[in-house]
């Protein structure tokens, strides 16, 4: 049975390769974010069996890994933004000679990970279902990379050691913004085990009719808007607002639909990344990059979008949620 | 109940407030919580340890880097953005539209990044966007500004509510994760799939505002050339 475990070593081995590219090209910064970084890849099931058995000090050792991860990014030296004007006209003739071909790797992503998620529950191997039933979407997504690198190599006739060269001038243009989903969902971890959502829903709780579903559903929505706002990102708010109130109150007290919740309680924050200029590289960027006189200016062409928006999210929510 | 692990949170907001590192406001913000919460310095580590090698499905996305940087160094860029020249001869609304189910769509498929402020907006949309406004009469200056900041504001749209209904964004397996945490199993396509009514209403509603932007132009323009014959006159 192919696990995701193979998934992890993977992505595990790329970030070690990552590592040393930099590591050669004495970017030390680098090198180390990576290398600590592929840890709970390369070592990960290692780390939560033992943690399980009660031997802790793996667990320890990558809390250690993670503190000194945020102290690298904190140092700013990561994000490496190599000009590569030289290349555009090369970037430009090799567009005229491949054409459209160029769209069917990147298409060849979703396409192959949607096929092999439907086709997992009748693939066996040896009466046992080849994919781990709970894991296929993200298996699938791992065997569709590989696929689609395939596929790219062949329509450019690049090299196999380019695919790698490429995927590590990405990685470390990215910098610490690739840990970032991964820290705030480790947050939302930690404040739901030191009882960050308890204190949230008993102060809603205590603001609020808890019995009232609908009013629920609106501190819910306005929560995810102005938390979003005040830190710029729904993927920050999420955790809080879900460990707070979307759990506790929608999801176990009223029956809410989790997997709704989610999407459109997520999709509702969006609206607030809209309207706020924390969020500056959609907000703010932009009006520098079209030199509008106003910096505000973008925010103020979309915030009716937003409120609109919202406005139809807490219906969603009143309507879909609760079925 | 202690309430002083609600200081974790007051660290992440002030510290995104004041513009810090986001990575290590959230790590100071886990330990600020823990610490408050009165635990002890090795359980707290094991807590970040574990709780961190729990979340690393998170990271899937960088295998799909080898591909798209590989790609994008032989023109993909380059071949999309002739390939949205061919919607030069649009009007206003009909180009920002178009832009908008475009963009909408390929985020759904994952291309989120293929355009873009940088990419897109700056080189494409927003010339674009002034050319078809200005086919008929000359534009202000407040107009035009207008203009680019509603294209950009287009982008944004078709980004932010196309790219949760692909089943592999890290927006939709940090649902996951945070479901799986407590115990409750989903599957990412399900969630994926919740994010489509937003979305269609997000077209909606910004195409329809588009369009009503376009009509405030043209009305403008009207009453300033009606002032102006009967001025003539």
């Amino acid at each position: 049975m192919l696990r995701v475990e193979l998934i992890y070593w993977l992505i595990g081995a790329f970030l070690l390769v990552a590592a040393v590219m930099d590591a050669r090209a004495k970017r030390w910064s680098s090198a180390a974010f990576w290398t600590i970084l592929a840890a709970p890849f390369l070592a990960g099931d290692w780390i939560l069996a033992a943690a399980h058995d009660g031997v802790r000090w793996p667990a320890q050792a990558m809390g250690i890994g993670l503190i000194a991860l945020g102290a690298l990014a904190a140092r700013g030296k990561l994000r490496i933004h190599e000009d590569d004007r030289a290349s555009a006209t090369k970037r430009l003739t090799s567009a005229e000679r491949l054409g459209n071909r160029l769209f069917i790797p990147a298409l060849a992503i979703p396409v192959t990970t949607i096929v092999i998620v439907l086709a997992a529950p009748h693939l066996k191997w040896n009466a046992a279902p080849l994919l781990e039933p709970t894991q296929a979407t993200l298996i699938a997504l791992g065997l569709a990379c590989i696929v689609a690198l395939a596929i790219a190599l062949r329509v450019t006739r690049a090299p196999f050691g380019e695919g790698l060269r490429e995927g590590r001038r990405l990685l470390d243009a990215l910098g610490w913004a690739a840990l970032l989903p991964m820290v705030l969902a480790t947050l939302g971890s930690v404040f739901a085990s030191t009882g960050v959502g308890d204190a949230i829903a008993a102060i809603v709780g205590a603001t609020i009719p808890a019995d009232n579903r609908i009013a629920c559903v609106a501190a819910f929505a306005i929560g995810m808007v102005a938390f979003t706002v005040i830190m710029g990102n729904a993927f920050a708010a999420f955790p809080v607002m879900m460990a707070g109130v979307g759990l506790p109150l929608l999801v176990l007290q009223h029956h809410a639909n989790p997997a709704a919740l989610g999407a459109i309680g997520m999709l509702t924050g969006y609206c607030g990344t809209l309207l706020t200029p924390m969020a500056a590289n959609f907000n703010i960027v932009p009006a520098v990059l079209l030199e509008l006189p106003d910096q505000y200016g973008v925010i103020r062409a979309q915030w009716p979008t937003a409120l609109f928006l919202i406005a139809v999210n807490v219906v969603l929510l009143c309507t879909v949620v609760f079925r | 109940m202690n309430a002083w692990p609600l200081l974790g949170v007051a660290v992440v907001v002030a510290g995104f407030a004041m513009r810090i590192n986001p990575v290590l406001v959230v790590v100071v913000a886990g330990i600020t919580s823990g610490v408050a919460s009165g635990m002890g310095t090795g359980d707290l580590l094991a807590l970040l340890g574990t709780s961190f090698v729990s979340n690393r499905l998170l990271l899937l996305f960088t295998l799909t880097l080898p591909v798209i940087g590989l790609l994008e160094r032989h023109g993909l860029r380059e071949r999309a953005q002739q390939w949205i020249l061919g919607f030069r001869r649009l009007s206003l609304a009909r180009l920002l539209v178009s832009y908008l189910a475009l963009r909408q769509m390929l985020s759904m498929v994952g291309l989120y990044d293929i355009a873009g402020h940088a990419q897109t907006v700056r080189p494409l949309l927003a010339p674009m966007s002034e050319q078809a406004a200005a086919r008929d009469a000359p534009l202000n200056e407040v107009d035009r500004m207008r203009i680019r900041a509603l294209a950009a504001a287009t982008d944004n749209v078709g980004r932010f509510f196309g790219e949760d209904v692909f089943l592999a964004f890290a927006g939709v397996l940090l649902i996951q994760r945070f479901f799986d945490g407590q115990g409750i199993h989903l599957e990412p396509l399900a969630i994926s799939l919740w994010a489509l009514p937003t979305a269609i209403a997000a077209f909606v509603i910004h195409s329809l505002r588009v369009a009503w932007a376009q009509r405030a132009l043209e009305r403008a323009r009207r009453a300033i050339a009606s002032e102006a014959s009967d001025a003539a006159r």
